[in-house]
Order: structure tokens, then sequence, then C-alpha cells
């Protein structure tokens, strides 16, 4: 019996120095320490020869957070490095072209007063960013108020479906830029013609995707309206709405991405204040680092108000 | 188990057994055509079905034969081609809440939690009482399945067998006059199947409700119904024979294992299921 117990302790130690070991060989060699005790010795090398080699071969906790995170980190950084090596170069074949350096520091100085106000042309580049922010905001926020619910009706008569059909497929591939004169022509102001040009633009895939959601809504769950004969508004804000509502995020991230695309075009032929009409001033007045920074701008505000709305999308996701 | 059924909270559950209707369910001489791209398709001919208050009665065939179509009509989600279906002496004419249903599917709202799923159904039934009244209502009805401990969560938390239970709340919840049940079990595993339907034994023994149950599931049949309606083949699909159950309740399930007339049932079930209306496998 003492021998039993001295080869377990051995045993148990083995098992202990090699922490990374399986529980599938504790077990093994414990159950055959139980049952057999004249092969223990030779059990007990297996067991410390297979734990040694899993331990050679099984990274620690921390080796894999750390190969996690170099795997995370490296293959962007390398991408964001190459794409600078090639921009440098470039802007030493064309040296008209701003590096990377020298667009760095004109950013610098840029930044630090982003809320100056000389002249109406003259001001800080954060005014400009937040002027064409508000006209998104409008253009958008009214393609959304009448969208959504026209995508509703779209989407739960069929005759409303066959209805708008053809004037929307004709009207959807149209560019955004056309609808501007029509605008200036209709509106007389620039300011409005540019809020119209977004709302034009981006209200399709909201009208789009809410009438597809609220189509797709399944007969099992308007059966369980049927059978418990719910009241049409208890419909629309117990099953179609919270349905619907995935698709329709999905409509007003789309809606909000070709916004901010169309925004910067609008701007830069309306004039007037904004980021794509700065890019232009700044075009005219052969600031080239100024063109460079407001694409990176206008970029990274694509970027964050694209994952506002994913993360907006994803608190009302129900699954 | 659940003491909850007082008169406080279900009057008309406990109340049902002063006066038995017959022909409580009636269904009259009817057909049911559907229009398809092939043409008219005739899935059920000349059903006549008598359910007498506080029965239960089980709807058995081979898939395909027309039975949940024959449940859909009652609960009124669909209309005969021909015939007459009445309810309680009313001809049925819109699906409504004295109608209950239990989907196979459970078709819980997955956005709502399993109180809410409930409660959306106290809510039309028992417009006119307090919010109080009402909740305790959807409480009750989830006691009664015994998922008080889980009222909070939403069904894609809970298991298959849990959701069906919160299905059953919710159809019991609105106090129909008649349950109808569509494949309730069928999408479980047995294990959990004859947990469940022990659990309806009890739950209808206690409420007395009328209640007619779409199976294909032999044993379930004839463990719970009065009655086994078998269905013949589709298409035109009728009702084959008739089978009374007069087994005594309580029925326990191991016990009827042995039992000399529950295994005689059960075999003519499967005689006329398998012999004199076999299906050829498709």
């Amino acid at each position: 019996m003492s021998a039993i117990s001295i080869n377990k302790e051995h045993l148990k130690l083995i098992l202990e120095d090699a922490k990374t070991s399986s529980e599938s060989i504790v077990k093994e060699t414990v159950l055959a320490a139980n049952e057999d005790n004249t092969h223990m010795q030779m059990i007990v090398e297996k067991a410390a020869e297979k734990t040694q080699k899993s331990a050679k071969s099984q990274p620690s906790a921390m080796q894999i957070k750390i190969t996690d995170f170099f795997k995370a980190v490296i293959p962007p950084v390398f991408g964001i490095l190459m794409f600078l090596g090639i921009w440098t170069l470039l802007s030493h074949q064309q040296p008209i072209l701003p590096g990377p350096i020298s667009t760095w520091h004109s950013a610098v100085e840029l930044f630090s007063h982003p809320f100056h106000q000389n002249s109406l042309d003259d001001q800080g580049i954060g005014w400009n960013i937040l002027s064409s922010l508000q006209r998104v905001a409008f253009g958008f926020g009214l393609a959304a108020l009448v969208g959504i619910p026209l995508g509703f009706m779209i989407g739960r008569y069929e005759f409303m479906s066959s209805m708008t059909a053809p004037v929307i497929s004709i009207l959807r591939p149209v560019s955004p830029l056309a609808w501007l004169p029509l605008g200036l022509l209709v509106m007389g102001a620039a300011g409005p013609a540019a809020i119209w040009v977004i709302f034009i633009s981006s209200i399709w895939p909201m009208v789009i995707n809410t009438a597809v959601g609220v189509s797709k809504v399944p007969q099992d769950y308007m059966n369980v309206a049927k059978v418990l004969n719910l009241s049409e508004w208890k419909i629309i804000t117990k099953i179609s709405f919270p349905y619907v509502l995935p698709y329709m995020m999905t409509g007003v991230r789309l809606s909000i991405g070709i916004a901010w695309l169309v925004i910067v075009a609008a701007e830069m032929l309306n004039g007037g204040a904004g980021i794509g009409f700065w890019l232009w001033d700044e075009y005219n007045a052969s600031n080239y680092e100024h063109i460079i920074i407001a694409i990176f701008v206008v970029g990274i505000i694509g970027l964050l108000l694209e994952l506002g709305l994913s993360m907006l999308a994803k608190r009302f996701a129900y699954e | 188990m659940n003491p909850i059924l007082n008169e406080a909270t279900t009057p008309a559950l406990s109340n049902n057994t002063a006066k038995v209707t017959e022909r409580y369910v009636h269904i009259e001489d009817v057909g049911m055509q559907f229009v398809t791209k092939k043409g008219t398709f005739e899935a059920l001919k000349n059903i006549n079905l008598s359910i007498t208050q506080g029965e239960f009665v089980s709807i058995i065939g081979h898939s395909g034969c027309g039975k949940s179509t024959v449940l859909n009509l009652i609960a009124g989600l669909l209309q005969p081609t021909t015939g007459n279906l009445f309810c309680a002496g009313r001809e049925i004419a819109a699906p409504g809440p004295e109608r209950a249903v239990v989907f196979q599917n459970h078709s819980l709202l997955p956005w709502l939690s399993c109180y809410e799923n409930v409660y959306l159904a106290v809510e039309r039934v028992f417009g006119s009482e307090t919010k109080v009244q009402q909740e305790a209502r959807a409480y009750a009805a989830l006691e009664l399945v015994g998922l008080s401990h889980a009222v909070e969560k939403r069904p894609n938390e809970i298991s298959g067998g849990m959701k069906q239970r919160v299905g059953i709340a919710r159809a019991l919840a609105m106090e129909p006059k008649v349950l109808l049940l569509d494949e309730p079990f069928g999408a479980l595993d047995a294990l959990t199947r004859a947990g469940l339907q022990d659990e309806l034994m009890r739950i209808m023994q206690k409420s007395g409700a009328t209640a007619v149950m779409v199976t294909h599931d032999v044993d379930e049949a004839v463990l719970l119904s009065d009655k086994i309606v078998m269905m013949t083949n589709g298409p035109s699909a009728g009702i084959g024979e008739i089978l009374e159950v007069d087994l005594p309740y309580p029925r326990k399930r191991l016990e009827l294992a042995e039992n000399v007339q529950y295994n005689h049932l059960r075999s003519e079930v499967l005689k006329f299921l398998y012999e004199r209306h076999a299906k050829k496998v498709a």
C-alpha cells in the first residue's frame, strides 16, 4: 500500500511540474495507478515524457496572448507603413504633392486652432466639420422621417409596393449630384439645395431595407397576432417594428454612409462653409497639405459615423 | 404542485364543469381546396366531427393528410371552401382568443421576455381588468407550467421544452373555450416530451377545458385523449375512424404500459395507420 501512495505522490509532483498537461493524461495515469502497482514506474515515466512533450509544444497562456496581440497589430501597422512609404515615394517623384511629414506638421498647426474665426471664408476646420455634419443631420434626418414610414407602408401593403416600384426603380440609380441643379432651381439657395441632395440620395436604402424587413415578418408571428386578435397598433409596436429594426438599422447605416459621401461633392459645387467647400478653397489657395488633411478628416469622420451606428444597431439586435 | 388555479385568478377555468354541452365544437361537411399554380388541390373532403365540451380530442394521421388544416380551420386562420364550423353555437368566422393555439414551433416573440409574451395575450383578452389583475394572470399562467423562475428570460435563453411551456402558458392565460395544439411536442426530445405530456394532462384535468391536438405520435394520442380522430391519406383526406379512449383518469404512463386496454387501443391506431391506410414512402 505504501508503495502505491509513494508512487502516486511522485506522479502528482510530476504532473504539477508540467502545468499544461492535459486532463486526459492525468485521468489515465491516476486510474492506472489505482489498478496496477507493478506497471507504475513505467507509466509514471511515460506520463512524464508525455507531459513534458506537451509542455514544449503548447505555449503558455501568456505566450498565446502575446502572439494574438502581434497577430492583430502587425498586419495593420505594416499596411499603414507601406501606405506612408508609397506616399513618400510619390511625393519625391512629384514634388508638388506634399509628403507625409509636411502634411503632419501642417495638420498639427491646423488642429491647434480648430475653432478660430476670422471671416466667413477663413474659419477653423472645426467649424467646417460642424457645418457639414449639420447639413448631413438635416438631410439625413428628413430622409429617415420620410423613408422609414414609407418603407413600412410599402412592406405592409402589396398595393403600395407595386405602386411605388417603378418610380423607385428609376430614381434610385440617379447620381446624387444630378439632383443639385434641380435643388438650386426650386429652392433658390445653396444651403437647402445641399440638404435636398442628401435627402434624395440617402432615402433609398432606408425605404428599401425597411420594406424588405416588413415583408419578411414570419407568418408564424402574424398568426399569433391573429389568434390573439391584436390591434393594428399592437401589431406594429410589438411585432413588425421589433422584427424590422435590424433591417432598418442596416438601411440607416448605408444611408448615412451615402449622405457623408455626397456632402463633400455637394459642398464643393455649392460653396459657403463645410469640409467639402474648405477642401476646394484650400486647393484654390494652393495649400496642398490641407487637401490631404481634408481627405483624412472626411475618411475618419465617415468611419466614426459608421462605427457609432454599428454599435447602436447591436444594441437593438434581439438575438 | 401548482396551487394557483384558485377562483380569484381563473374563475372561468374552475366553474366550467357545471354544464356540459355536446357538439361544443362542430364541424359540418367541411371541404378545403387550395388554389395552387398546378390548379386546385383538394386537401379535405366531407369532414364531420363533433366535440363535446371538456373533451380532449387528438387528430392523428400521416404527414400531409391535412390534420393541421383541420386545426387551422377550427382556429379560424383558414376559411373552409365548403361547409361550416361552429364553436359554442356560433359560426367560426375569424381567429379569436376563445380558441387559443399552441403552435408547433412555439412562435414566441424573441424580443419579449417570457412574461411579456404571456402578458400580450392577457392584455388583449382581459383589457377591462386592472393592470394588477392582468399581471397576476400572466404570472399565474407561467407558474402553472412551472416557469416562475424564468419569467424575465427571453425565449432564446431557455430550452426548447421551456419555450413550448411558455407557448402553453400564453394559450392558457387567455382562458380559452377551446385549446388547439398543433403538434405541440413534435420538435422536442422524447424525455422532455414525456414530461410535458404528463404536465399537460395534469393541467387539462384541472382546467377541464376542451382541447384539440394534432399529433403523429400514437402513444401521445392514446395517453392524452378521450377520442382519437384518425384521418385517411390526402389528397381529399377525410376522417377514417374515430376511436373512443375510455381509460380512467388519472392516467399513469408506467402503469398503462402494462394495461391490456391501453395496448389494445394503441394497436388499433397502429393498425389503422400502417395496415389500412399505410402511406407509400415517397
